[in-house]
């Protein structure tokens, strides 16, 4: 057991040395975006450890905490898996995701095709 | 389901070998791997592309206007694109997938810090082939921020005489490379070992010198494969040694010494020492005047028809275009790569004529990442490439005198 006095969450919370480069205008904005990629992060965990339990009931019926924790997937399981993760990463990022189309071909706004449609 | 129409996801972190100071990983603390190495897939494919797009569309159009010219160089494209909303929230998400990484690794090895400690030490006490020198000062290029933003660098420990870096930096490359190096991480050595084994057939090494040498990642494989090859393996952060020795003699290359010194002083060896000195994803982390005096010790010590070999990413030739350069240097700037964009920026080849090698006795080659594929994917290159992090890199090479010792020999 890690002696008491040594913090291992605080000291895994460590900052890395150097200045962290600014992405948004407002500082609060990169906070806010770390603490987002981190929820959708543990979502993504908390399902993949639904996953892990559906699996083993499925098979055993009953299960216990240490069969869930040395639960390793089979080739196809991990592949499931992934496609899991994958789906989850497309469906949480649709914003940044819709920008990449955005760049492809710029659209007229809404207002302009009200009047253009006013017109026709 | 045929294999062909299968999507492009990370393999399980699960897939993971595990050595004899491995961190024992949780299952969510697997999970976290598993979303991190997907969302590092998504981010270099699916989003990535909107980089070139907003590049072609927005960026260079209006730097066009502004300036009436092409941009001349990838800093002017860097500064361009860092105004642009797309290129900045990729970047901002990206940053946060290596901040996420650091933090996760670490949560995993430091909450079992004092088992990992124990276990290193079983491997690490009393033995000869690691050999701890506290005289050797981290040099500015390793401390002046901490490399790819991992906390406390390779010289950091949380506890004092702890492994925390070394199994840090190990277990998490899985998450940034997506699985791309293999199971133990050491897709670059075994290439290695097929590299020149089909170049040299026959031959083996007498004495191996591996600069940089981290976890030792990159030199077990090489000295598995040449088991009565003397290996020494030197680096200048004690901390990544303890877990690199450890780790090395539990997977059984027992061959090789981990020694705590400077690349740019190498005096303890005598010239024409070994006959392999080589630097693996190592010359990127030093310095404008490091680099060149590494190359000088390394030419040195190398004995003639011995191979000098650097693995790195390719340099910016004038022939890669600026808005890969510019792509290419995304590390240098976010992710805590100080010298990354100035040592791409070398022509390597100069850089060892300098060190003492004749032009043609130069070569260049690339090195793919040999792992199980039936489990590890090939990283793609090219469109969708993680640029920085592509199991596939650029190896500079030359064997030193070999056409003079020719030559003699006819």
């Amino acid at each position: 057991m890690t002696d008491s006095a040594f913090d291992w969450m605080a000291a895994a919370n460590k900052k890395a040395k150097g200045k962290r480069p600014e992405y948004f205008d407002d500082p609060e904005d990169e906070r806010m975006l770390s603490i987002l990629m981190a929820v959708a992060g543990e979502v993504s965990v908390l399902r993949e450890r639904m996953d892990t339990v559906e699996r083993l009931l499925e098979t055993k019926g009953t299960i216990s905490r240490d069969d869930i924790e040395s639960y390793v997937p089979d080739k196809n399981a991990a592949y499931e898996r992934g496609v899991m993760i994958r789906e989850y990463i497309y469906r949480v990022m649709r914003g940044p995701h819709q920008m990449v189309e955005e760049l492809k071909e710029a659209e007229p706004s809404l207002e302009e095709l009200s009047k253009e449609l006013r017109e026709i | 389901m045929n294999d062909d129409q299968k999507l492009d996801v990370a393999p399980p972190y699960n897939a993971v070998a595990r050595h004899g100071v491995s961190p024992n990983p949780s299952h969510d603390e697997i999970a976290r791997f598993d979303f991190l190495a997907n969302f590092n897939k998504f981010m270099a494919s699916a989003l990535g592309t909107g980089n070139q797009l907003a590049y072609d569309n927005r960026v260079l159009p209006k730097f066009k206007k502004e300036h009436g010219r092409e941009p001349k160089d990838r800093f002017e494209i860097r500064r361009a694109m860092n105004e642009d909303p797309f290129h900045l929230f990729w970047s901002a998400l990206k940053r946060n997938s290596m901040e996420m990484r650091q933090q996760n690794g670490r949560a995993i090895v430091l909450r079992q810090i004092d088992e990992l400690n124990a276990k290193a030490r079983q491997f690490n006490e009393g033995r000869d082939t690691l050999e701890l020198n506290p005289e050797i000062e981290v040099p500015r290029y390793q401390s002046a921020v901490d490399i790819h933003c991992m906390p406390g660098s390779y010289h950091g420990e949380e506890l004092p005489g702890d492994v925390s870096a070394g199994a840090n930096y190990d277990c998490g490359i899985f998450a940034t490379t997506g699985g791309g190096l293999g199971a133990l991480t050491d897709g670059g050595g075994m290439a290695l070992v097929e590299w020149i084994k089909k170049e040299r057939p026959g031959w083996a090494p007498r004495r191996v010198l591996d600069i940089g040498c981290t976890v030792g990642h990159n030199i077990v494989p090489l000295a598995l494969a040449f088991p009565d090859c003397e290996v020494v393996a030197i680096d200048t952060a004690a901390p990544i040694l303890r877990y690199a020795h450890a780790r090395a003699q539990s997977l059984g290359a027992t061959n090789i010494q981990f020694i705590q010194a400077s690349a740019e002083d190498l005096s303890r060896w005598d010239d024409g020492t070994f006959d392999w000195v080589q630097t693996t994803m190592f010359l990127h982390e030093t310095s404008g005047k490091a680099l060149p005096s590494i190359l000088k010790e390394g030419y040195r010590v190398l004995a003639d028809d011995g191979l000098m070999l650097h693995l790195e990413q390719p340099e910016y030739h004038d022939g890669m275009p600026l808005f890969e350069q510019f792509l290419r240097d995304w590390d240098a700037f976010n992710n805590n790569e100080p010298f990354w964009s100035s040592m791409h920026a070398l022509d390597m080849k100069d850089e060892m004529i300098s060190a003492g090698f004749d032009r043609d006795e130069l070569f260049e080659t690339g090195v793919r990442a040999v792992v199980d594929r039936e489990i590890f994917p090939e990283n793609a290159t090219g469109e969708g490439e993680d640029h920085g992090r592509a199991a596939f890199w650029h190896a500079y090479g030359a064997w030193k005198n070999a056409s003079a010792i020719q030559e003699a020999a006819e």
